[in-house]
């Protein structure tokens, strides 16, 4: 009996190491050959001329070799090279999207948290939070801007109010996660709170919460890239030149010309919504794992 | 009020409106301290029901239900009772000592009395190894022994139990029947116990009311006369056999309305 408890515990520590290898191994060598098939795809296409979908040339489909050495150089003369650029219009971005997500995170849990306690509350919220998604963000993001934007103190003057639309769009899969991850408690675990007398407030804490993580989490992977966009978009109306929005904006006035810069702006953006994605991943590991009442 | 019956059952009828279904019908039944109760009969005969409503879990139709002298919602409320359910429902994220300390953190214990406590709980249920293991890390058997040790870690005067082995192979039970005895003489806690299966009852009980259903009543008490100390022998003693016997009698009479009388003809032939 003992014997087999033990053996659950004593994982091989090198097994991991190696496993992770083996991993980033199938990472890289899945990503060189979609580069492959790209650049196949591009050949035979070429080559045989066919038109359908799309004819394709370098400004449809622009060399691999073209975007990666587009990175390189500067994109106008007399400035440094485009990553340098494109580093710094993400990390703007990335604040947009971090304090976007914050909030977007919160009064996503937030709002889960009284509408477990209310079903009068879920019916009558829940459709208007659902429409409230199916608003194109680019409709209202000129709206949000005007509000926001005025409100706020000088240091979050302009991306502030992008922060606000990407958290327009982190808010709602925390929402409905939240609300199915506090309702997923067991009900037999419920009977033994009650035999507990506890308080809604400690069943929530000691409860539904731990429960609910799991759900909490897919949701915050799936707002950890829906930011990531909605900081992007955010900044078109603002009319930003500082984040990835304004370089998408800038490079797609360029695009006949020059395809490889937007198509570089393109992973940049890509590997951005990539960092928070594993980010997130990450802290569900450290936090899902080990008992959620140890972190705070 | 008198404090020497830990559980006073008195008229208790309960009525599930759905389908208007008698779950249990006039149940008197009071359980003195360090009593080991079991209920027993077929499925549908209420035995779970009773238990819950002792627990203040489920609300009786009529009737009333005391523990220690208080209505069964004010004993809950004093957490008066710890209950073991058939799965044994521990919190995957905490590990065993953390699960064993829900109770204690709920009534306000201070982190070092919490864990003096949980250390003398981890002794008691013999699992001494495994305070940090989580749930998933621990067999059936262990993990019942863990919720065993949640519910009496705040030393209730009544320790409920609705089949708590229910879901273990033999082996592991019967391992457990003895850890529970050594357990239940170390504290001198009262029990109620239910189970369905008669030797698990007769080997560990004072006293085993067998219930019949539809509606759910008392088809008769047997008074479990064997010696205080049981061990594996207890399993093997003529005595255990008769009052097995008696038990199955009580039982196979299930279905049939016995009349005042001949329950108690078969009550006398069980002394």
């Amino acid at each position: 009996m003992s014997a087999v408890a033990i053996g659950v515990t004593k994982r091989g520590r090198g097994g991991g190491i190696g496993r992770a290898a083996r991993r980033s191994a199938a990472v890289v060598l899945l990503l060189l050959a979609l580069v492959g098939f790209y650049e196949l795809y591009r050949w035979v296409w070429s080559s045989a001329g066919f038109t359908w979908p799309f004819v394709v040339d370098s400004t449809s489909m622009p060399h691999m070799w073209t975007i990666l050495k587009a990175f390189g150089q500067p994109a106008q003369v007399n400035q440094p090279p485009l990553i340098t650029i494109l580093f710094h219009k993400s990390l703007f971005t990335a604040k947009e999207a971090i304090v976007g997500f914050g909030l977007g995170a919160i009064v996503g849990f937030g709002l889960g948290v009284i509408l477990v306690h209310s079903r009068l509350l879920q019916r009558g919220f829940l459709p208007y939070i659902v429409a409230s998604q199916t608003i194109p963000i680019l409709a209202i993001a000129p709206m949000v801007v005007i509000w926001v934007n005025p409100r706020l103190p000088g240091p979050f003057q302009g991306w502030g109010s992008v922060a606000v639309i990407a958290a327009f769009l982190t808010f709602f899969p925390v929402t409905i996660n939240t609300l199915r991850g506090l309702q997923s408690a067991d009900p037999r675990a419920l009977e033994l709170m009650r035999t507990y007398a506890a308080s809604r407030w400690t069943i929530l804490w000691k409860l539904r919460v731990p429960t609910s993580m799991p759900y909490v989490f897919s949701a915050l992977k799936l707002a950890a890239t829906a930011c990531v966009v909605g900081a992007i978009i955010g900044e078109l109306p603002s009319g930003l030149q500082d984040g990835l929005g304004g370089a998408i904006l800038n490079f797609n006035q360029y695009y006949s010309i020059e395809p490889q810069e937007l198509w570089a702006t393109n992973i940049a953006a890509a590997l951005l919504g990539i960092v928070f994605f594993v980010t997130i991943v990450i802290a569900e590991k450290l936090i899902v794992r080990r008992a959620p009442e140890n972190v705070g | 009020m008198s404090t020497d019956v830990v559980v006073k059952i008195e008229k208790v009828t309960k009525v599930f409106p759905r389908g208007n279904v008698i779950a249990l019908q006039d149940i008197d039944l009071a359980l003195v301290p360090g009593e080991f109760v079991s209920l027993i009969g077929p499925s549908g005969c209420g035995k779970s029901t009773l238990l819950r409503i002792v627990g203040d879990l489920i609300e009786p139709t009529s009737g009333t239900v005391t523990v220690n002298g208080k209505p069964a919602r004010r004993a809950r409320l004093d957490h008066d009772y710890g209950i073991v359910f058939q799965d044994a429902v521990l919190f995957d994220w905490r590990t065993v000592s953390k699960n064993i300390a829900v109770p204690l953190e709920l009534l306000g214990w201070s982190r070092e009395k919490r864990k003096q406590r949980v250390e003398e709980m981890l002794e008691l249920v013999e699992l001494a190894g495994f305070a940090d293991h989580h749930p998933w890390q621990l067999s059936g058997g262990m993990q019942q022994r863990v919720s065993i040790a949640r519910a009496l870690a705040f030393e209730p005067a009544l320790l409920l139990m609705d089949e708590p082995f229910g879901a273990l192979d033999e082996m592991t039970r019967e391992r457990l029947n003895l850890e529970l005895l050594s357990i239940w003489q170390q504290l001198g806690s009262t029990v109620v116990f239910v189970t369905h299966s008669i030797s698990e009852a007769v080997f560990l009980s004072t006293r085993v009311v067998v219930m019949s259903p539809r509606p759910g009543r008392i088809a008769g008490i047997v008074d479990i006369d064997l010696p205080a100390q049981r061990s594996v022998e207890t399993r093997e003693d003529p005595r255990y056999f008769e009052l097995v016997t008696q038990v199955r009698e009580l039982l196979r009479k299930r279905g049939e309305h016995l009349l005042p009388e001949e329950e108690a003809q078969l009550l006398e032939t069980a002394e």
